[in-house]
């Protein structure tokens, strides 16, 4: 127990004290925060106000159209036309054509307004002309408001899901799929780390030397055990810098930004318009981090997954590093088997989060060889909402069984492989290996 | 006392017999020399005395009780000849590194390393990595890391290759020094002239078996020819019967082989009966060279592959 321990920490610190370590541990939650800032302060910065004139207006409009402060303004002037408006520093012109043979509504503008800009004047138009449409028609507001609320309260009901914890779909989309990628790409990096530490023992001839002291068992576990540490150092650093940094990062964003943001979010509430600009999801998906998402259960399942999906591959790759000599093509054909399940897990698991119910997103986060990657996908829709306990149970014992046998069976290549040189292995030769011990 | 008994010992492989029935025995504070050609199994009879394999037969006895390679690994030192070091590591976080493996502490690692890097001149590469270093300079921190934690039995596989002769003469006087102190060591090799040179007993090894075992002196004899070489100051005439035949006709010299039943003293007579001016009688021992390829050739230089059943 003691070598192993030594082995540990030499293959911990080896790698924690190297500078590419420390650089990407510390560089890329900085680069996520630059990211975030530059884009919310392009994303505001390129939102303008635009004065719109209304014209031809008989009346109701005026009394329904609501200005925005910060990006529309409608303005009723009365000596404003088509031929002046942009001389009297109007960015727009809504015509209102009484004619009911010609379009009713136009806007005109010398510039293409944006996206944002158009939808919500349109937004403000609908809702003027439903108010007019109601009130023409003798229905009260207020009666046909309280009776769509009640209807959604029906429907939440009938889905058993209380009002406060009522799924945000697209944050449960951006958490799963962002810790299923996560996870695919550490396990490569992690994996990768393994098979080339064993080929470097190999190539450099030490292994004979290292395992004359200690049991090659013990080597390969030493390694798979202190890169381990080295993957959740760094990914904890990571979610520890990304909390800081998202918690801080009010004093990092202009005042004038975090007021928009609040107003933005107003107006999707009033409207449900999707916002499509990344930073701006973040950001609320930041406001509604805590209270949404049961954090501690993410983030402990991810440490979960992550350890057992590196453990039950990193054997494995350690066992194709044992087997090869110096050439690098050999490596990436004896790698092809344990890289496509890991691509596969990848490719199914964008499915899984739109329909984690299904029969493929049940098995491939039932199955060990799939189940680190689209498990987490799953997750994120909330447990035991999405995931039923027995599921959790169920594919977290087979993953746990599962890197048991992985290590057993590579334990077995990796003890002849490792002291081979010159000769390339065969499939035969190793399936010969694992049956002789 | 012997520190290493080998009784029987088996290997087989899928495709060989990589030991067949080998058994010998080493005795404490010797050098020991294990002979043989290119794939004759020396490398896997190593293995199992370091524990890396274990025999299929046979059995081993380290210091008089059965070899335990989890406990025993600590007493023996071993230098393969597929040497390594991991490239990216300090000189000294190295040597720490496998002396602990070898269950050294920490305090008295350090010590024992001062020591030896003071001893062969190494101090200042203490903060150097393994890839700065000349292939000289790594063999000497092999041969540092591996006697490092004082074992009873080193095992050192073609230990001179790649080093120039002042180097190895340092090594070789450690050796001795090592020797002395009561350390046994087995001296792989093919190198015959440093095998005559330190090894008190050999083996060789052909094939998976066993095929000559004793003192270098006593495997000299036992392979003598009765070969004598005679120095004359003028060649003289050979008349009647002579107790020799000539082996080979040099200037002022015979090499001679004696008739059976006669003793150099026959042939000195020979001459001296009739006057002639002998200046030099030297008998001509087999090398060790000489024996390894006499015992050797004739069986392929490559081991042909063989079912192990």
């Amino acid at each position: 127990m003691n070598k192993i321990f030594i082995i540990i920490k030499r293959e911990y610190f080896t790698r924690v004290k190297n500078k590419t370590f420390l650089l990407s541990t510390f560089l890329l939650p900085i680069v996520f925060l630059l990211f975030i800032v530059g884009s919310t302060f392009l994303a505001i910065k390129s939102q303008t106000k635009e004065y719109i004139a209304v014209v031809n207006d008989s009346g109701f409009f005026k009394e329904n159209l609501k200005s925005d402060s910060s990006s529309v303004i409608f303005d009723f002037a009365a000596d404003v036309n088509s031929s002046n408006y942009i001389e009297k520093g109007y960015s727009g012109l809504l015509q209102i054509n009484s004619d009911t043979a010609a379009k009713r509504y136009v806007i005109e503008s010398p510039k293409s307004l944006s996206v944002g800009t158009m939808d919500y004047i349109k937004g403000q138009m609908n809702s003027a002309i439903e108010n007019n449409m109601l009130q023409q028609l003798n229905i009260n507001k207020n009666l046909l408001d309280s009776i769509s609320k009640a209807s959604e309260n029906a429907i939440e009901l009938s889905n058993e899901l209380k009002t406060g914890e009522k799924a945000n779909a697209q944050l449960a989309y951006g958490v799963g799929f962002g810790s299923g990628i996560l996870i695919y790409i550490t396990m490569f990096i992690f994996g990768a780390m393994v098979m080339r530490g064993v080929m470097e023992e190999k190539i450099s001839r030490i292994a004979e030397v290292m395992v004359s002291s200690v049991k090659p068992f013990q080597l390969m576990m030493g390694k798979i055990i202190g890169i381990a540490a080295v993957g959740l150092t760094q990914l904890l650093l990571w979610i520890l810098l990304i909390f800081v940094l998202l918690t801080s990062m009010e004093l990092f964003l202009p005042a004038e930004a975090v007021e928009q943001f609040k107003q933005i979010q107003e107006t999707q509430q009033q409207f449900g318009v999707a916002n499509n600009t990344m930073a701006l999801e973040l950001l609320q998906a930041k406001a509604s981090f805590i209270s949404e998402v049961n954090w501690l259960v993410i983030i402990s399942c991810f440490l979960f997954y992550f350890l057992g999906g590196y453990l039950f591959y990193a054997s494995l790759f350690a066992a194709v590093g044992s087997v090869i000599n110096e050439d690098p093509q050999e490596a990436q054909a004896l790698m092809l088997p344990i890289t496509m399940p890991i691509i596969f897990a990848f490719i199914i698991l964008a499915p899984s989060i739109d329909n984690p119910e299904s029969s493929l997103a049940f098995w491939g986060s039932i199955i060990p060889f799939t189940s680190p990657i689209v498990m987490m996908g799953r997750i994120a829709n909330g447990v035991p909402e999405a995931v039923p306990y027995w599921q959790l149970f169920l594919s977290m014992s087979l993953l746990v069984g599962g890197f048991i046998f992985t290590t057993w069976f590579a334990g077995k290549i990796y003890r002849t492989g490792i002291l081979l040189y010159g000769k390339k292995a065969s499939w035969k030769e190793m399936i010969k290996w694992i049956r002789r011990s | 006392m012997s520190i290493l008994k080998i009784q029987n010992l088996k290997k087989y492989f899928a495709t060989q017999k990589a030991v067949d029935d080998i058994s010998f025995e080493i005795k404490k504070g010797t050098i020991f020399g294990l002979l043989g050609p290119n794939g004759a199994g020396k490398t896997t009879l190593i293995r199992m005395l370091t524990g890396i394999f274990y025999p299929d037969e046979g059995q081993i006895l380290f210091d008089g009780k059965k070899f335990d390679p989890i406990n025993d690994v600590v007493h023996i030192g071993y230098m393969p000849e597929e040497r390594g070091l991991y490239k990216k590591m300090k000189i000294g976080e190295q040597a720490l590194y496998l002396a602990q493996l070898k269950g050294l502490n920490k305090t008295l690692a350090l010590a024992q390393i001062k020591e030896w890097f003071v001893k062969f001149e190494m101090q200042s590469w203490w903060n150097k990595k393994v890839e700065d270093l000349s292939k000289g300079m790594s063999q000497k921190l092999q041969f540092v890391t591996t006697v490092l934690h004082q074992p009873k039995l080193i095992i050192l596989d073609e230990p001179f290759s790649g080093l120039d002769p002042v180097n190895s003469n340092l090594i070789k006087d450690e050796i001795y020094k090592l020797a002395e102190k009561g350390c046994t060591i087995i001296f792989s090799t093919h190198r015959m002239e440093q095998v005559e040179e330190i090894c008190d007993q050999i083996i060789l090894v052909n094939k998976g078996k066993k095929i000559l075992d004793g003192t270098v002196k006593q495997i000299k004899n036992d392979f003598k020819e009765n070969l004598f070489r005679i120095g004359f100051d003028s060649m003289p005439m050979l008349n009647g019967t002579a107790p020799f035949e000539i082996i080979n006709t040099k200037e002022f010299s015979y090499i001679v082989k004696i008739k059976d039943q006669y003793k150099p003293n026959d042939v000195l007579n020979y001459f001296l009966k009739d006057g002639v001016q002998i200046n030099s009688f030297q008998e001509i021992l087999p090398s060790l060279n000489e024996i390894f390829i006499k015992l050797v050739e004739g069986t392929p230089m490559t081991r042909q592959f063989q079912p192990a059943n």
